[in-house]
Parts: structure tokens; sequence; C-alpha cells
């Protein structure tokens, strides 16, 4: 019988990976990205399951929030990095000091 | 029994792609198993009845973001054999946290198995199903109770879209041509054509 501890599971699971990816790939930022989509994969799917659980649809309009919210910061991430990639040549990000902060 | 074996499917395909996307060599092979791992996130979702937030997730992500990250891996060119140069060195650092936040997640897994915690009961204020199927309630409530919220989110996405074209367009309009409104408008007849009798053969200076 599956029940709402395996959805918890499955996307803990998914939240650490994209986690762990975030730390592997310290320098190529488009994994990094990926690694951030994987991470609200996994709020989204933990959203939709304790709404089905709870029998509230509210997690699944808050999930609906979140793929726009991640839809947006992966368009604007990706266009940071083109220009970044035209000014610089690289997009390794562990040297990134333009702003030396 | 079908839909156990759907649930660990989807769920072993998951996070199975999701390791994959981190550890690929290659960064297009991580944008296809991303969108594997979307697509098996979409299954899981499909099972527990939320069928438009599944589609709205292949159709977002596959359709949309999933194709921006492969259009920008292949466009820039990228010596991705560099960026790896870490990856070992960032191996224990990366398991450990991992592994610390695992055990979190289990604990209160454990711990909510145990008995969770009681907050209070609840209001009674959960949102009212208010038609037949996922989506016509998913609808009833964005066009109800959460108006405001579906219009901001509206407004994000306007600003993001405009955001990336202000970040991306190039300024150098010269490069393009550029149109001079003052100078079309003082342009007489006069000046712009004139008339010759060339001779046969000869052709004309301009």
């Amino acid at each position: 019988m599956i029940g709402i501890e395996h959805y918890v599971v499955v996307s803990s699971i998914l939240f650490v990976l994209g986690v762990l990816g975030i730390f592997l790939n310290r320098k190529n930022i488009i994994v990094i990205l990926m690694a951030i989509e994987l991470i609200l994969l996994a709020v989204n799917l933990n959203m939709v399951a304790f709404s089905a659980f709870l029998g509230d649809l509210t997690g699944q309009v808050f999930a609906m929030f979140v793929l726009t919210v991640a839809a947006g910061e992966a368009a604007i991430g990706l266009a940071i990095l083109v220009i970044y990639f035209r000014s610089r040549g690289t997009i390794a990000v562990d040297d990134v000091n333009r702003m030396k902060g | 029994m079908i839909q156990a074996f759907a649930f660990y499917l989807f769920a072993g395909l998951v996070i199975a792609s999701g390791a994959v996307t981190i550890l690929a060599r290659n960064p297009v092979h991580s944008v296809l198993w991303l969108i594997v791992a979307f697509f098996n996130g979409a299954g899981l979702m499909v099972l527990v009845g939320a069928e438009f937030i599944a589609m709205l997730l292949v159709i977002v992500y596959v359709g949309a973001v999933a194709v921006l990250f492969l259009f920008v891996v292949m466009m820039l060119d990228i010596d991705f054999a560099e960026l790896r140069a870490g990856f070992i060195k960032n191996f224990p650092l990366g398991i450990a946290i991992a592994l610390v936040l695992l055990a979190e997640l289990v604990l209160g897994v454990g711990a909510w198995r145990a008995g969770a915690i009681a907050l209070g009961t609840p209001a009674g204020d959960a949102a009212p199903l208010l038609g037949e199927s996922n989506i016509e309630n998913i609808g009833a409530l964005l066009y109800g109770r959460y108006l405001f919220l579906f219009e901001s989110a509206g407004i994000i996405l306007l600003v993001a879209m405009i955001g990336a074209i202000v970040l991306t367009h190039r300024g150098s309009r010269a490069a393009r041509g550029q149109q001079d409104i003052a100078r079309q408008n003082a342009r007489k007849p006069s000046e712009a054509t004139i008339n010759t009798r060339p001779e046969v053969g000869q052709g004309i200076q301009l």
C-alpha cells in the first residue's frame, strides 16, 4: 500500500540529490541551475502529495505558483549566464569577483 | 497492485534520472535526464489525482524550461572539461552535507510516524471543492480565493520576460542601422532624386 510516507521519502531523496548537485558541480552554473530545478520538483511533489493526502487543493495551487517562480528564475538565471559568458568567455562561477564582494 | 507498481516505477526512475542529472559529464545529457526526471515526477503527481499540475509540469518544464537550458548549453561555447576540475575535490563535502540533510529528513519523518506534534485543530476553512474534476476545482480556486496571487504570478512572469530580454539584448544599435526620424522628416524630394540624361553605355555617377 502506497502512503504519504512513500511520497515524502521520494521527495526528500530528490531534494537531497539537488543539494548534492549544487555542491558537486560548484563551477558549472548550468548544472547548478538544473539542481535547483530538481529541488523545486521535490518541493512540488511534496506539496501535491500533501494536498492529495489532506484533501485540500491549496497545495496544488501553491505548487503552480512555485512552478511559475521556477520558470521565471530559470529564464533570468540563464539570461545572466549568457551575458556573463559574453563578457568573460567562461562560466566558471568560483572565480566570479567582478563586484569585489 | 498496479498503483504500487506504477509508483515504484516512477519513483525509481525519478531518483535515478535525478542522480544522473547531477553526475553526467556532458551538460546536454544532464538536461535530457532532467526531462526524464520531470516526466516521472509528473507521473507521480498523476497517481495521486493531480493531473493539472502534472500536465503543467510537462508543458512548462519539458516544453519551455528544458528547451531553454538545451538552447543555452548548446549556444555557448564552453569548455566543460575544465569546469569539472573540482568535481572530485568537492565530492566529500557534498556527500557529507547531503547525508546531514537526509538524516534530518529521516529524523523528521520518523518523529512524525512516532506520533506527530499536535498543532491544534484545523479551522475548517480548507478550500471547498467546487467542481467535478481536478482542473475544474483548481480553476475555481485560482479565479476565486487566490485571484490576487494568480494575477501576481502573471506580473512575475511578465517581469521575468522583460528582464531576460533587457539583459540579453545587445545595445549596439548602430550595427543594425539606426532610424533617425528627424533626418527622415527633413528629407525633401529635391535632395532625394536627380534627373540625368546619361550617354548610352556610360552609366551614371551617384
